[in-house]
């Protein structure tokens, strides 16, 4: 009797150190990330390092707020994520909807080869593209090629979630005399907002994250929130704490998202939709 | 009229087919707005990449049509070729130590404790939050002098590494990071692998009294196999194509000791813009990725039939 519960709590103690040793690199690295950001430099810059600060620097913060220019990228951000995500929903749900109806699985092969291809080789045709349309310079390239990360997302979770929708009320509409659009308006469309969901979240965290396609089109004015970070790291390289701060403000919707909506999110991934580009 | 003239195709299938009455051609109107964007910014771009890759195209002066020479240039650009091989290191690496560790964590993740959903939701925000953002702290982490990770590994008794600003441990400083950042992704795949797995064969190997090691040999690995296979192909296509993290980190850098295909890819089409020369790059970038995924796929069927073959 006592040996199996001695077992017992031995197995949970082993447990519950395994839980330990497994989430800590993740939640450590991302303690260091705000010590860093609410440190003064002298601590900073302190052998050995100084991981509670006596002195809390909210002065980051302020200073990298206060910038007017991070404004503007965040403004920049959300233009181009938003407009991004809203339009692949507006054109990927419907798509998602019609390649599961017609059964049309070839298609998806498409959105294999969006997958397997890098976002740099996007960026070189689209790129003169958009220079001979004389868009360079404004955020539209930026939402255009971000449509390349975000409509493969939506059309791959639509087309997996709208598979598993049951068709008899849509075929009992149909012979009520429903037209196809009137079908997907009002019986497919409200049955499927926990997919729309899982990609709207998706869509908009692998957006959000995007680097590479603002490093090459966002000019000076157009710089998303990574590009600007980035630009960051190569002009004032000396001040840890004002960066880290920025790092962290860019990415701390995304990590609040992630907690928040952790269930819509392991489903997209296993789902198989995993960053565009 | 038009429910007539739709209802007459699906009506003469019927006796072939009798499940798929619903499938007339009118889904159609429904994929046609994203099949012009994906035209637009997908297949337009590869179809004008193969045909600058053909071309002399630099950013300022007139084309030319070159045929394949730009294809014949990469077999013997060095930088290129070295290019290529960085890119396999930092792959199999990346591919290894992320099945490894992810299948673990998996099986740690399938048991059930409390705050098991909130724990998920933090072990996968590395691979959520945004790439230049952690790079910058990684690349803060990794300074040799202020660096917190030569601290602790003073704290164990190992000497002060160079990390990413050694040409022979920036590779391996680098697939740390992407180890760490996607390590949650093959553990969210397989752990979907495990909760599929039946109960049936536990139960006859608790009675058979086999051990932990050998339950998880013989049946828990033969089982998610097939995800953990899914699991190193995604791997596999995502450490090729590694960018923000290489680039914020190390640009290539030191010298060109971590250029991959894709860092050597970016300097010659936006740094140099031989737009040309890039396109060549951003074809034989993609076959390569195509055929190692190809690779994959075969090297998974001949297992399937070795185990066929042995009685398994």
């Amino acid at each position: 009797m006592t040996s199996i519960n001695v077992r017992q709590i031995v197995g949970q103690i082993g447990l519950w150190l395994s839980v330990f040793v497994i989430v800590s690199p993740a939640i450590l690295f991302f303690l260091w990330m705000a010590s860093l950001s609410l440190k003064f430099e002298v601590d900073n810059a302190a052998y050995p390092p100084v991981f509670i600060p006596e002195r809390i620097a909210w002065k980051n913060y302020g200073d990298v707020l206060a910038s007017n220019r991070f404004l503007t990228y965040f403004v920049n951000s959300l233009i181009v994520t938003g407009s991004a995500t809203f339009l692949a929903l507006v054109v990927g749900v419907p798509a998602g909807y019609g390649i599961a109806r017609m059964a049309a699985h070839k298609s998806a092969v498409v959105i294999l080869i969006a997958r397997i291809t890098p976002g740099l080789s996007y960026l070189i045709p689209l790129f003169l593209l958009f220079q001979w349309l004389g868009l360079l310079g404004t955020l539209v390239p930026q939402i255009i090629i971000h449509l390349v990360v975000t409509v493969p997302i939506v059309i791959w979770i639509m087309i997996g979630y709208f598979e598993t929708t049951p068709m008899e009320l849509e075929e009992a509409a149909l012979i009520d005399g429903a037209g196809r659009w009137q079908v997907f308006r009002h019986v497919a469309l409200p049955i499927a907002r926990p997919g729309i969901a899982v990609a709207f979240i998706l869509a908009v965290i692998f957006s959000w994250n995007n680097f590479v396609f603002g490093i090459v089109l966002a000019g000076r004015e157009t710089r998303t929130l990574p590009v600007a970070v980035y630009n960051m790291i190569s002009f004032d390289q000396l001040s840890w704490g004002p960066l880290a701060a920025a790092a962290l403000i860019v990415t701390f919707p995304v990590l609040l998202l992630t907690v928040l909506a952790q269930r819509q999110i392991v489903a997209g991934l296993t789902a198989g939709a995993v960053k565009g580009g | 009229m038009s429910a007539l003239t739709q209802s007459t195709p699906a009506a003469a299938r019927t006796d072939a087919a009798p499940e798929k009455e619903l499938r007339p051609p009118s889904y159609w109107p429904f994929v046609v707005p994203a099949l012009v964007v994906v035209l637009t910014i997908i297949i337009f771009p590869w179809v004008f990449t193969i045909w600058m890759s053909l071309n002399e195209w630099k950013v300022g002066s007139p084309t030319t049509f070159v045929g394949f020479s730009n294809y014949l240039r990469l077999t013997t650009d060095p930088r290129f070729l070295e290019a290529v091989g960085h890119t396999m290191v930092y792959t199999v690496l990346s591919v290894v130590l992320p099945l490894i560790l992810g299948t673990l964590a998996a099986v740690v993740f399938h048991q059930k404790f409390a705050g098991r959903g909130f724990l998920r939701g933090v072990f996968i925000m590395p691979m959520m939050a945004t790439p230049v953002a952690i790079a910058l702290v990684w690349t803060m982490m990794f300074h040799p002098q202020l660096g917190v990770l030569n601290y602790l590994l003073s704290l164990v008794g190992i000497p002060a590494q160079l990390w990413v600003f050694h040409p022979a441990t920036v590779i391996p400083s680098l697939v740390l990071v992407e180890t760490w950042q996607w390590t949650p992704l093959v553990m969210l795949i397989v752990l979907g692998g495990l909760a599929a797995i039946p109960t049936e064969p536990y139960e006859s190997a608790q009675i058979d009294g086999a051990s932990f090691w050998q339950v998880f040999r013989f049946i828990t690995l033969p089982l998610i196999m097939p995800f953990l296979f899914i699991a190193g192909m995604i791997r596999m296509i995502d450490a090729v194509k590694s960018f923000d993290i290489i680039f914020a980190i190390t640009q290539g850098g030191p010298g060109s000791a971590s250029e991959t295909i894709n860092i050597y890819l970016y300097s010659v089409a936006f740094t140099y813009y031989d737009l040309g020369y890039g396109s060549a790059i951003a074809v034989v970038f993609f076959l390569l990725i195509v055929a190692l995924a190809a690779v994959m796929l075969y090297a998974r069927q001949r297992m399937l039939w070795t185990e066929i073959a042995s009685g398994a």
